[in-house]
C-alpha cells in the first residue's frame, strides 16, 4: 500500500469518526459549559487537536474516549485561562438555569407531568451546578453520556474508585436539592 | 440520539455496580436524572442543528477591531499633540527666561562700565591735583623731583 492510498484512508477512517461522535462531545461540552458558542468552539478544537494526533491514536481505548479526554482537557484549559484573565471583560454566553431546564422532549405528557419534569430537571442543574468541575464532569459523563466507570476513568485519568466516590458525592448533591434522602 | 448501551432515552441505570448502597437509585431520582438527560439532549438536538451564525460574528468582531483601533489612534494622537505642545511651551518659557536674563547680564555690564569710568575719571582729577602746587612752591617741587629721579 503506498503511502498516500494509506493517507486517505486514515482520512477517511478520521472523517467517520468526526461525523459519528461530533454530536456527543458537543453534547457533553454543552452540558458543561451552558454556552452554545463556547461548546461549539471548544468541539472544533477538539476535532482539530484529534485531527493533529490522530497518528499517535494507539487504539489503547475507544476513540469515542480518546475524543472525550481532549475535551475534557480542553474545557480545564478554557476554564484555566478564564481564571487567569479575571481582570478582562470577559463575555459570557451561558444560559441560565431556568433557560436551560426549558428543554424538554416533545413526548405525550400531561402539563401537570411537564410542570413535573422542569422543576426536577432545573433541580438537577442546580445541583450539578454547586458541584466541583471534577465531579461534574464525572456526573454529566455518567447520566448524559451513559459512559461506563471504566470508560469514565479513562477519559477522565482518574481511578475507578474515585469516579465512583465523585458520582457517590454528586448523586447525594441531587438527591439532597430533590428533597429526598440527604 | 442513541446512547452507548442500546438504552433508550431517559433509561437509567438501577444503580452503579460495586457502589455502596445509598446510591441505589430511588424512582425520585431515576425520574429526575431521566428528564435531565431528554432535557440535555433535546437542548443539544436544537443547538447541534441550530444555523451557523459565524459570519455574524466575524462582522461584530471586526466592527469591534475597528473602534478599538480608531480610539487607540485618537489616544496616540492627542498624547503626542499634548507632548508637543507641551514641550514647544516649555521651550517658550525658557525663551523667555533666557532673553531676560541676557538682558539683566547687559544692563548690568553697562552699569559697572559706566562705573569704571567714572572711577578712572575721578582718580585722573585726584592724581593732576595730588600733583599741582602752588606757583610760589613749584621750585621745590622740582627738586623733589629730582631726587625720586635719582
Amino acid at each position: 500500500m503506498t503511502a498516500e492510498a494509506a493517507e486517505a484512508i486514515a482520512a477517511q477512517e478520521f472523517a467517520r469518526i468526526v461525523e459519528s461522535h461530533r454530536p456527543q462531545i458537543f453534547r457533553f461540552l454543552l452540558a458543561s459549559t451552558r454556552d452554545i458558542d463556547l461548546a461549539e468552539t471548544l468541539t472544533q478544537e477538539c476535532f482539530l487537536k484529534a485531527h493533529r494526533n490522530w497518528s499517535h491514536f494507539r487504539g489503547d481505548s475507544s476513540a469515542m474516549t480518546w475524543l472525550m479526554r481532549i475535551a475534557i482537557n480542553l474545557q480545564k484549559d478554557h476554564w484555566r485561562n478564564r481564571r487567569l484573565q479575571f481582570w478582562r471583560h470577559t463575555q459570557t454566553n451561558a444560559v441560565d438555569l431556568d433557560e436551560a431546564s426549558e428543554w424538554l422532549p416533545s413526548g405525550e405528557r400531561s402539563a401537570e407531568q411537564k410542570i413535573l419534569a422542569r422543576e426536577q430537571v432545573e433541580k438537577v442543574w442546580k445541583a450539578a451546578e454547586r458541584l466541583s468541575q471534577r465531579q461534574r464532569t464525572v456526573f454529566l459523563l455518567r447520566y448524559i453520556e451513559d459512559q461506563e466507570l471504566s470508560d469514565i476513568a479513562q477519559a477522565t485519568g482518574l481511578s475507578e474508585g474515585t469516579v465512583k466516590a465523585h458520582l457517590s458525592r454528586a448523586l447525594q448533591k441531587v438527591r439532597a436539592e430533590l428533597g429526598g434522602k440527604r | 440520539m442513541s446512547l452507548q448501551d442500546g438504552r433508550t432515552e431517559g433509561q437509567m441505570p438501577d444503580l452503579i455496580p460495586d457502589l455502596a448502597p445509598d446510591l441505589v437509585m430511588d424512582p425520585v431520582l431515576k425520574q429526575a436524572l431521566g428528564n435531565f438527560r431528554q432535557s440535555v439532549q433535546a437542548w443539544s438536538d436544537a443547538a447541534y442543528s441550530r444555523p451557523r451564525t459565524a459570519a455574524q460574528v466575524v462582522a461584530r468582531r471586526s466592527w469591534r477591531l475597528a473602534v478599538g483601533w480608531a480610539l487607540g489612534c485618537v489616544l496616540a494622537t492627542g498624547s503626542l499633540a499634548g507632548g508637543l505642545y507641551e514641550h514647544h511651551y516649555q521651550q517658550q518659557a525658557m525663551a523667555r527666561i533666557k532673553a531676560a536674563q541676557e538682558a539683566k547680564q547687559s544692563q548690568l555690564a553697562r552699569q559697572q562700565r559706566a562705573g569704571a569710568a567714572d572711577e578712572d575719571l575721578l582718580a585722573a582729577v585726584d592724581s593732576d591735583i595730588s600733583r599741582s602746587v602752588p606757583a610760589a612752591l613749584e621750585p621745590l617741587a622740582q627738586l623733589m623731583d629730582g631726587d625720586e629721579d635719582q
